[in-house]
């Protein structure tokens, strides 16, 4: 009989548990650091999305429900929550206004593509009619002819691969027509630059790269480094490699410094960043480094000495400390929002991307009881024609395969601070 | 029970009661789901889980084979269904436009599974002829091994042929020419070709063999070599290679399941097959009963399910999971249920 009674205490046990935990979970969502999507739409409210999914006719007033999946579990959770906390901060300032009307619905994909495609289908089972695909590339692969099948308008915040609008990522034919990018291509990362080094010699003119093979992000901005500068005459002396978690760039750095390399190119994410940058202070190697958007969020590390950082050059669109009021209030509030974080440019894309789909949607004239065919026309029209300023840049413009065309800001890091370098 | 006469009376014999039941489940969900999915009452949700529940209903029957059935302990399942799921997908990349997308799918499943049993066969020649845990070990190499090996291949095809290659990532390519699997991007551009009837057809198929396999001779012998080697080497079983017969069946089970699930998504990479993944696999084999195909068959569609219905549950739902988890274990080793249970099941008898 003991035995029985231990098995009852501890089913009792991690029930309470559970119920414990998910009454915390409500108690925080109310102070609004992570509240649930749908609690937050003005009309819909309670009734959840599901209710008037079946018949989204009718209701003109009704608004514009978006979806979208990012990792807001896993390894990567990082960028997903920072992209769900931004577009919900952006839907409500949307709403607030007046205008156009939203309601989000933010799925969790855990990065893996069978993942975005089940939230895929909850999104459509909610009634999504524009979305924001997903966060990350390869699960955006996954759904983009998903979207197209279903003739759904997706912009993506930060799938950055080709592959996420192109069919044939490799050769980049066969686009979507109806999955568009707010960020930066791939490989527009790597050809910007390799001509921004050309452009600027007294960088360095002997180059290595230490990039993440196991990556497509890395890989894919290292392969169009690597061929730009071919095109522009620039020396790669040393190519190193890594994968994983690993730690450890002592090999790499002194390959690199046996080389004569004067100037490491690293596109990659700032945690091996800063490992790299700590590794080669203390062996005494002090190239120039240069990085991509990456880089953005090195100054956070933990236990990470900042000084090291000084004078690492970085191509990115957003920059958190911008002294224009757009980013600054952007900043304030979202820090609000996500107990005191930065914003890294993943939660800039998303806002833009609301923003720009508020645009859209107030030019076509889009109502909530068009079809989601009928939207996704009129959205690829007004992405195709018109012109978006946001947090990321200014002019941006799409072509019709999806592609954002806007200008990489190269910055400077001093006392700290992120500061534009030479144009 | 052994009085009964007739259709209903043999199939309700002890000997084939368990698979009629696994075939009725199968059929009768098959049914349902069908008539859901014409009439489109299904929710978009449900209808993406079908084909990823059939790939892995397959492997866990395979797997449960192996773990159940054989004894033996195999942590590397997802690294078999990986070599299924890239060999299946470039089969279908190299025939897109010459063959039907049925036959490229039956194709692409029956290569991948031959391959993957070929890869089983040479794993299990040093492997299963020492003794304790040394296939655990081995198969939880081979899926990291396998995983990293795919994160490197890069397989591209044009009208001149195949190229591979684990050092060059270009390749010139002719007209028309793409690449199926490239490097840590994995296969892109997949034409999805599976659907939910090939996967049905695929998880009948498992149990057909599995069934008719272990109620054989070379199946006796199999639990004979699991339940006493001694003995059953005695007796003059060859143990190594009923234990071989079991790997590499299992092996192959696992190799279609993959090429049927590379062939429902358009994107997939290789860091999806990860230890993660076997392990998944291996827990809905344990909690489903070892050597129990029912128990299996429930336990893979429940345990699949639960992550998808808890996402009401927002941030919570990988917790909540967890959590179910620990209690499902508690609840199925619990003595005084379990004694209940089969309490229950004498007085039907």
């Amino acid at each position: 009989m003991r035995k029985i009674w231990k098995a009852t205490v501890a089913v009792a046990m991690s029930a309470f548990m559970a119920a414990s935990l998910a009454a915390c979970g409500s108690g925080s969502s109310s102070g609004g650091s992570a509240a649930p999507a749908q609690s937050e739409t003005p009309s819909t409210g309670e009734t959840g999305a599901a209710a008037d999914a079946a018949a989204p006719a009718g209701d003109a007033a009704a608004p514009i429900k978006i979806g979208g999946s990012g990792p807001l579990t896993g390894p990567a959770a990082v960028y997903g929550n920072a992209v769900k906390i931004a577009a919900e901060m952006a839907v409500e300032e949307v709403n607030a206004k007046g205008g156009v009307q939203f309601a989000l619905q933010f799925e969790d994909d855990k990065h893996d593509a069978e993942e975005a495609a089940t939230a895929y289908g909850t999104l459509k089972d909610g009634g999504m009619q524009i979305s924001l695909a997903t966060v990350t590339s390869a699960p955006d692969a996954a759904v983009s002819p998903l979207y197209q099948e279903d003739q759904t308008f997706a912009i993506t915040p930060s799938g950055s691969s080709p592959s996420v609008i192109y069919a044939d990522g490799e050769n980049q034919t066969g686009a979507y027509g109806n999955v568009f990018q707010m960020c930066f291509s791939d490989p527009n990362q790597g050809s910007g630059s390799a001509t921004y080094i050309a452009a600027h010699p007294d960088l360095g003119t002997k180059i290595a790269v230490i990039y993440k093979n196991d990556d497509p992000y890395s890989k894919g901005i290292f392969d169009t480094f690597k061929a730009q500068a071919g095109t522009e005459g620039l020396e790669i002396v040393y190519e190193g490699t890594f994968k994983g978690e690993e730690s450890d760039f002592n090999v790499q750095l002194a390959d690199a410094q046996a080389a004569g390399a004067d100037l490491l190119f690293l596109p990659i994410y700032y945690t091996p960043a800063s490992q790299i940058l700590t590794q080669a202070n203390t062996m005494g190697y002090k190239p120039t480094i240069f990085g991509v958007d990456g880089m953005d969020g090195i100054l956070g590390v933990e236990g990470f000495d900042t000084s090291l950082a000084e004078g690492v050059y970085l191509l990115t669109p957003f920059v958190a400390n911008a002294e224009d009021d757009l980013t600054k209030t952007f900043v304030e509030n979202y820090k609000a929002r996500a107990n005191g974080e930065v914003p890294n440019q993943f939660a800039a894309d998303a806002y833009d991307c609301i923003y720009a789909m508020a645009q859209a949607c107030e030019a076509a004239g889009i109502t909530a009881d068009m079809s989601n065919a009928d939207i996704c026309a009129a959205m690829v029209e007004q992405f195709t024609s018109m012109t978006f300023n946001g947090l990321t840049g200014e002019n941006m413009t799409w072509n019709a395969n999806g592609e954002v065309t806007k200008a990489p800001k190269a910055m400077i890091i001093e006392n700290g601070e992120y500061v534009p370098a030479a144009e | 029970m052994e009085n009964k006469k007739g259709i209903l009376g043999y199939l309700l014999n002890n000997r084939h009661r368990s698979r009629t039941i696994s075939y009725t489940m199968v059929a009768a969900a098959y049914i349902l789901l069908e008539i859901l999915l014409k009439t489109g009452n299904l929710s978009n949700l449900f209808t993406g889980l079908l084909v990823p529940a059939t790939c892995y209903l397959v492997a866990a029957i395979g797997l449960n084979l192996n773990v159940g059935v054989s004894g033996e302990l195999n942590l590397g399942q997802a690294g078999f269904m990986a070599v299924g799921a890239f060999s299946g997908v470039c089969v279908s990349g190299v025939l897109a436009g010459t063959v039907p997308p049925v036959l490229r799918l039956i194709l692409a499943i029956i290569i991948g599974m031959l391959l993957t049993a070929f890869v089983g066969f040479l794993i299990g020649i040093p492997v299963l002829k020492l003794q304790g845990d040394y296939l655990a070990i081995v198969t939880l190499a081979f899926g990291q091994i396998v995983m990293n090996l795919i994160m490197n291949l890069y397989v591209a095809f044009d009208s001149t042929g195949i190229k591979f290659s684990f050092v060059e990532s270009k390749f010139t390519l002719g007209e028309g020419g793409k690449y199926l699997i490239n490097g840590p991007m994995g296969a892109t551009g997949t034409e999805r070709i599976a659907n939910f009837t090939a996967g049905t057809i695929l998880v009948i198929f498992a149990l057909v063999v599995v069934y008719n396999l272990i109620y054989s001779r070379s199946g006796r012998a199999i639990m004979a070599a699991r339940d006493n080697r001694i003995a059953a080497e005695s007796i003059g079983i060859n143990i190594a290679k009923t234990k071989m017969m079991a790997f590499v069946i299992s092996a192959a089970l696992a190799g279609a399941a993959g090429a049927l699930y590379g062939l429902n998504y358009s994107t997939m990479v290789a860091s999806k097959f990860d230890y993660n993944t076997s392990i998944l696999i291996l827990v809905y084999v344990v909690l489903g009963g070892l050597g129990n195909f029912n128990g299996t068959l429930i336990a893979t569609v429940i345990l699949f399910l639960l992550p998808q219905l808890l996402r009401g549950l927002q941030d919570y739902r990988m917790l909540i999971y967890a959590v179910v988890l620990i209690l499902i274990m508690l609840i199925t080793n619990n003595e005084f249920l379990r004694t209940k249970a089969a309490s229950l099941r004498k007085k039907k008898a």
